[in-house]
């Protein structure tokens, strides 16, 4: 089982350029099923795609997202627009009622990002992202850029606000034989779509999830608000939980936009100890995640 | 990106906030004639330069004649500027900016933010000044806050509520609305993470201005603003750092001496940490991006090695658009190039990381490999250590 994503997941992709065209595929081949693409100006022309079993199949432009999901029924969207464009790739989709919106693009600017949750305001659609990883569940779909074959399908949610860290845990956790049930990136910046309580949300109804591992950075509050929601809600579930930045300085941007301590705010000791005060099994050592969390599963 | 003190009045002036008289000088000459410009009998001379804390550093003097103006200038400008947001080397000084001295009968905050679950929110205090951050800390309920709609922009009746709550005059809400509202005009219209007047004061004759200001601009709307780049000061920031920035390359120096090169933000944080875990101090923070190219991998070692204090240098990558089979090559022709001396520990995972191994034990280099982060930062602390 998984979160999310599921066997009648109909995924569309918006920016298909060389970097989208480059993901589309590697999705298309894990088996994810992509059923069109929005590229203005092509309606009516076609592009190959790998399918899992190694044929291939014409996957069709469309002029626009409406157009997209009236001929497909697509119900969720990839997209790989530059930052110039891509809050109003995500509104598009928003607006054409896509349910699941995933947004790869790094370094939209913050305001676009506000105008965005605004506009997403009474209206049904999820956002993941965006400067994010994807999502994946291992056996049934990749909507993202992280190497599939590191994963293997498993009981344990996986929820990051990063990208490689991410997949350093997953190569951990699989090393040790434990498989993932969905593993989400939410992304870096400080404004993004769904937030690590939105998605524990998710974790904590999946029947098939039975632990989760949080990978946090420093700055912001999300970490402590989603260890409120763990010690709240979700008792019933182990949490590991890693917070990156434990050695960063005050002050200064860490590669993500939203890594950045601000007035002694946001520390990973600050995190740390919030999350173990909540009953999460707080990992010091990036190396250990995996560990911890088969013995968190072995109590 | 941060932007000075005259760069932030022009930016707030436009928007109709009153802010103190000043002009900008490039010299010491420049400086006096300003005073004589100004025509006031005393002026204050303050450096320009991007970190606070200028007025306990000593950059921000009284003066009360041209000549003195002059001298107070020259000196100001011969020599870097440290502040406890510099660090001991300090910052030079390009360029001072000559005010109107006013006598400040009281000082006010006024500033906005991105805050992660409110959005923006302006926030104002009748306790400004260079205590600010002591007065949030200590007394939090003495800041005010209003949420601002990026559609609407700062309400009328928002700024209104707000100065009352100030205690500013029934004659003095219309220029305090107006300059909440260009606050925020300002802060939408320049796509900006924070804007900032401290401090907002009234002055002894009954004036209402800004005596300081300072703005930070969202790196990533650089796009759609060319502005950002005429307004750009480099003097202050790390010469490795600017040369990171044009490879697409995310470097931040630190004060340790083991080198990292990681690709990712996150993954690189945690490298960091699991060194100091190790024992050891990392030199850096540098992110070679997810899609990392060969000769980015040699533009990062040359990063890496033009800081002096490194002593060993650490290579985690965990590949998936990346190819470690890649990397090992853009690793091995970096070291052949270079002839680099350093000891180098390198740790691949992920997409074709068998092949990368391969070339790094195939190349007759000296290249130490690594299973799992502990084992590498184990081993780089190690050869730091051994090379003292």
């Amino acid at each position: 089982m998984s979160i999310l994503v599921n066997r009648n997941t109909r995924v569309i992709c918006q920016g298909l350029g060389k970097a989208g065209l480059f993901h589309c595929t590697q999705c298309s081949e894990y088996g994810t099923n992509i059923v069109g693409a929005v590229k203005p100006g092509k309606n009516g022309t076609t592009f190959p795609l790998p399918t899992p079993d190694k044929k291939e199949k014409a996957v069709p432009y469309f002029n626009s997202v409406k157009e997209a999901v009236a001929k497909t029924e697509a119900n969720t969207s990839i997209i790989f627009v530059p930052a110039t464009g891509a809050a109003d790739a995500i509104m598009e989709a928003v607006d054409a009622g896509i349910a699941l919106v995933i947004c790869i693009t790094e370094g939209v600017p913050t305001l676009d990002m506000l105008r965005v949750k605004l506009f997403m305001q009474g209206k049904n659609s999820r956002l993941i992202g965006p400067n994010c990883p994807g999502l994946i569940s291992p056996g049934i779909a990749k909507i993202g850029i992280m190497p599939g074959y590191i994963h293997r399908p498993g009981k344990v949610g996986v929820v990051s606000r990063s990208g490689t860290l991410t997949y350093e845990t997953v190569g951990q956790l699989t090393a040790l034989n434990l498989g993932q049930s969905t593993c989400v990136g939410i992304g870096g910046d400080p404004i993004i779509g769904s937030s690590f309580v939105d998605i524990l949300q998710e974790f904590q109804k999946d029947p098939e999830t039975e632990a989760v591992v949080m990978i946090g950075e420093i700055g912001g509050d999300a970490e402590e608000k989603a260890a409120q929601f763990i010690s709240q809600n979700m008792r019933n579930k182990p949490v590991v939980s890693f917070i990156a930045g434990q050695t960063a300085p005050p002050g200064r941007r860490m590669g993500h936009a939203g890594a950045i301590i601000s007035g002694g705010k946001g520390t990973a000791k600050e995190k740390m100890k919030t999350l173990q005060e909540c009953g999460i099994h707080v990992v010091e050592s990036p190396a250990d995640i995996g560990k911890t969390m088969a013995k968190a599963l072995k109590k | 990106m941060k932007i000075h003190e005259y760069q932030a009045k022009k930016i707030l002036s436009e928007f109709g906030v009153a802010v103190q008289e000043g002009i900008v000088a490039n010299s010491a000459a420049e400086a006096e004639a300003a005073f004589t410009k100004l025509g006031v009998p005393t002026a204050v001379v303050k450096a320009q330069v991007h970190a606070g804390g200028r007025g306990k550093g000593g950059g921000v003097k009284l003066v009360k004649s041209a000549q003195e103006a002059n001298s107070v200038s020259a000196t100001i400008l011969s020599r870097p500027l440290v502040t406890h947001q510099t660090g001991p080397q300090g910052v030079p000084v390009h360029k001072v900016l000559v005010c109107a001295a006013v006598d400040i009968a009281k000082e006010y905050y006024l500033g906005m933010v991105l805050d992660r679950s409110l959005g923006l929110v302006l926030m104002a205090s009748a306790e400004g000044g260079v205590e600010i951050e002591e007065v949030a800390q200590k007394s939090p309920e003495k800041i005010l806050k209003e949420t601002v709609d990026v559609r609407y922009g700062l309400l009328p009746f928002q700024a209104r509520r707000m100065a009352m709550q100030l205690g500013f005059a029934e004659n003095e809400l219309d220029i305090v609305v107006k300059t909440m509202q260009g606050i925020t005009q300002a802060f939408i219209a320049y796509d900006c993470s924070l804007v900032e007047i401290n401090p907002f004061v009234r002055t002894k004759d009954g004036k209402i201005m800004a005596i300081d200001a300072k703005i930070l601009f969202d790196d990533n709307a650089d796009f759609r603003h060319p502005v950002y780049e005429e307004l750009r000061d480099n003097s202050e920031v790390n010469e490795a750092e600017i040369r990171a920035a044009k490879s697409k390359l995310s470097y931040i120096k630190l004060d340790g001496n083991i080198g990292c090169m990681v690709n990712g933000a996150g993954l690189a944080m945690s490298t960091m940490d699991i060194i100091k875990r190790a024992g050891g101090e990392p030199a850096n923070f540098l992110d070679v991006g997810g899609g990392v190219q060969q000769d980015q991998v040699i533009e990062a070692f040359r990063i890496i090695v033009s800081d002096p204090h490194v002593e060993a240098i650490l290579v985690n990558i965990f590949g998936g658009i990346a190819k470690c089979d890649l990397i090992a090559q853009g690793i091995v022709n970096a070291v052949k190039e270079m002839g680099l001396k350093h000891p180098l520990v390198v740790r691949l995972e992920g997409t074709n990381m068998e092949m990368g191994m391969k070339i790094l034990s195939s190349s007759g280099l000296k290249i130490d490999t690594a299973t799992g982060m502990a084992d590498a930062a184990q081993k780089v602390v190690a050869a730091a250590k051994a090379k003292k």
